[in-house]
């Protein structure tokens, strides 16, 4: 078990260095220079050299590599130029927010997705699976947005129920203080990864059906309920801490999109117009966490299934 | 799905008969047509991939409209006999749109779902076939790419470089091998080990010839389902970008940017603008989607009975 953590560990942060050579690539190779970007096209020579002084521009290519491993193993993820803040100072406050719209559409997804992906193997191949299927399918083939789309058609505009903007509070609990601003975003983001756990989770209830202790159980007369509660919900729940590992690339991207449908204050409505103003370092700063949550949300899913499930030895 | 195939129950009298019949036939490839041929929702895919394509590409020389001069004195109107499905915001006829927005989506979703997929074939197969260093070098190239999250670079890339149909056929293919790649790893991780292989390398086949003759055959039915799977994502995340703002310029209308411009009069009520992108782009990915899940089972069902 040690062995094989370890051995995760290393390859993990293998992936971590990989992905911050290929944002330190882009960044790199943005055409045009940073200093003339940042002191202007009326810069003297001599400024430009003081600036590529300053920062580190006029050393060889692997040192200018080193820095910025060094700058982000100090949490440093770059500076915004045109804010003049660090991009630090700019996610501290939206992640707490994106937390708020990532977290309670992740658990909502769970909430369904557990329940229906159990009944759709019990009664497999009946209407209620065929219903579940379909839907499945035609949500996971819908962009993103669409589904956004949708909500906002049918409950903000046909019906006035909820707004179609989500609330503009500074802080995670000031977005909390609005739950109906909430509703459109956090539903549509929880169809998105419902969408991706759905299938799977169906596909797991019936690998365990099939298994001999559920037989077992059924042949010593315990009542179908108990069987369903203890022997095959239970063993099903293992295949939840792989989705939310795995799921952790598609909340993320699901959150960049919803937050740009509904104006939610977020990391990644950040990333978007900072997209717009060419801002390159926040949007790299932004893409190397997203790869390093990515990363370490994987290895905790191997891992935690690995004690979860003893049978599995690597 | 074709879950169908595999229940007992569902099966009839005369589909298992016909099951027999392909045992005496013998041959893999009519069985895995057998099977996907039975499945109806293979079908639906089939017929519906049939059909856009043929919309998109035989549809403009059958019903002709300007897309490239805005028509200003006709903008957003809703549908009537001269336009079946109204005009947008620029008076463009939007049926024809549709036509030559799937153009692009098309070629985008066949191009990257079979580059990407051979591509990721032959990745894996070396990978796998050699396995010990070589192997973990090139699966954590493959880690790292899945690790990069797929649309803040295409953002970024899109930022920074004028898209175009090419860069962005390349740039979907550089995120859309990666998945291939480790799946025929996995598989050709146990057919190295199979007694077919140990003979050819006993005979002093070398290993080019192996991964050629013998594993990239047998993998070419998770080839032939993650290209279908390929094309619907290419499609989609095509779609996304376009409704972000960060793909083709306006001059190539795609389904994504006529949904991106048609969602700015949601609240007007212009529903043409908005539904039929979206039925298009939501039908044209099931269908692709169908049709995977479909090839998956037949393949699977290949496997079990040899």
């Amino acid at each position: 078990m040690t062995g094989f953590i370890i051995r995760r560990l290393g390859e993990a942060i293998i992936v971590v260095l990989g992905v911050t050579l290929i944002t330190f690539a882009l960044l790199h190779l943005l055409p045009g220079s940073l200093a003339r970007d940042i002191i202007g096209n009326k810069a003297s020579p001599q400024e430009i050299a003081a600036f590529n002084k300053a920062n580190g521009l006029n050393t060889p290519v692997w040192n200018q590599y080193w820095l910025f491993l060094d700058k982000l193993l100090h949490g440093n993820l770059g500076y915004s130029f045109q804010y003049n803040r660090t991009v630090d100072s700019l996610l501290a406050s939206e992640l707490p927010r994106d937390i708020v719209l990532g977290g309670l559409s992740l658990i909502f997804a769970l909430a369904i997705a557990i329940p229906i992906g159990v009944a759709q193997a019990v009664r497999r191949n009946g209407a209620l699976d065929y219903a579940g299927t379909g839907v499945s399918f035609v949500l996971y083939s819908m962009p993103q947005y669409a589904i956004a789309l949708l909500l906002i058609q049918l409950l903000a505009i046909s019906f006035h129920v909820f707004p179609a903007e989500a609330p503009q509070s500074a802080s995670a609990i000031g977005m909390l203080e609005h739950p109906a601003g909430l509703v459109l975003p956090v539903a549509s983001l929880t169809l998105v990864t419902y969408a991706l756990f759905s299938r799977y989770m169906r596909s797991s209830a019936i690998d365990t059906l099939a298994q001999d202790y559920i037989r077992t159980a059924r042949a010593k007369g315990l009542p179908e309920r108990l069987v369903l509660t203890r022997h095959l919900l239970r063993n099903s729940l293992i295949a939840v801490v792989t989705l939310v590992g795995l799921s952790i690339p598609t909340v993320i991207t699901g959150t960049l999109i919803i937050e740009q449908v509904f104006n939610y204050p977020g990391a990644g409505l950040e990333y978007f117009n900072a997209a717009l103003r060419n801002d390159y370092e926040v949007m790299l700063g932004i893409t190397v966490l997203v790869g390093v949550v990515t990363v370490l949300g994987n290895l905790l899913a191997d891992i935690g299934y690995a004690i979860l499930d003893p049978r599995i030895r690597y | 799905m074709a879950m169908e195939s595999f229940t007992p129950a569902k099966v009839d009298v005369e589909v298992q008969a016909e099951g027999g019949d392909v045992h005496a036939s013998g041959s893999p490839w009519r069985l895995v047509g057998r099977t996907f041929v039975q499945n109806r929702l293979a079908i639906v895919g089939v017929v519906i991939v049939v059909v856009v394509i043929l919309f998109s590409f035989i549809g403009p020389l059958l019903y002709h409209t300007d897309q490239f001069n805005p028509n200003l004195i006709a903008t957003n109107m809703s549908p009537s006999g001269g336009h079946p499905l109204g005009t947008d915001q620029s008076g463009f006829d939007i049926l024809g749109r549709l036509m030559e927005g799937g153009k692009s989506s098309i070629e985008v979703g066949l191009a990257v779902g079979i580059i990407a997929s051979v591509f990721g074939l032959l990745y894996g197969a070396v990978s796998g076939f050699f396995g010990g260093a070589v192997d973990a070098v090139m699966m954590r190239v493959v880690d790292i790419g899945l690790a990069v999250p797929v649309v803040f670079l295409f953002i970024f890339m899109a930022q920074v470089y004028k898209p175009t149909l090419g860069l962005l056929i390349v740039l979907l293919v550089l995120v859309s091998w990666l998945i291939p790649a480790r799946l025929v790893r996995g598989e050709t991780l146990s057919l190295r080990t199979r007694e077919y292989v140990q003979a050819v390398r006993v005979m002093g086949g070398r290993s080019g010839r192996i991964i050629a003759r013998h594993i990239i055959p047998n993998t070419i039915g998770t080839i032939v389902v993650t290209v279908t799977f390929q094309i619907a994502n290419a499609i989609l995340i095509l779609a996304v970008l376009q409704y972000l703002g960060f793909g083709l310029p306006a001059t190539t209308p795609t389904w994504g940017s006529m949904l991106s411009d048609g969602t700015t009069y949601l609240q007007d009520g212009y529903w043409w603008e908005v539904y039929p992108a979206l039925l298009t782009i939501v039908i044209t990915v099931v269908a692709f989607n169908f049709i995977g899940d479909a090839l998956q089972d037949a393949f699977d069902v290949r496997l079990q009975e040899r």
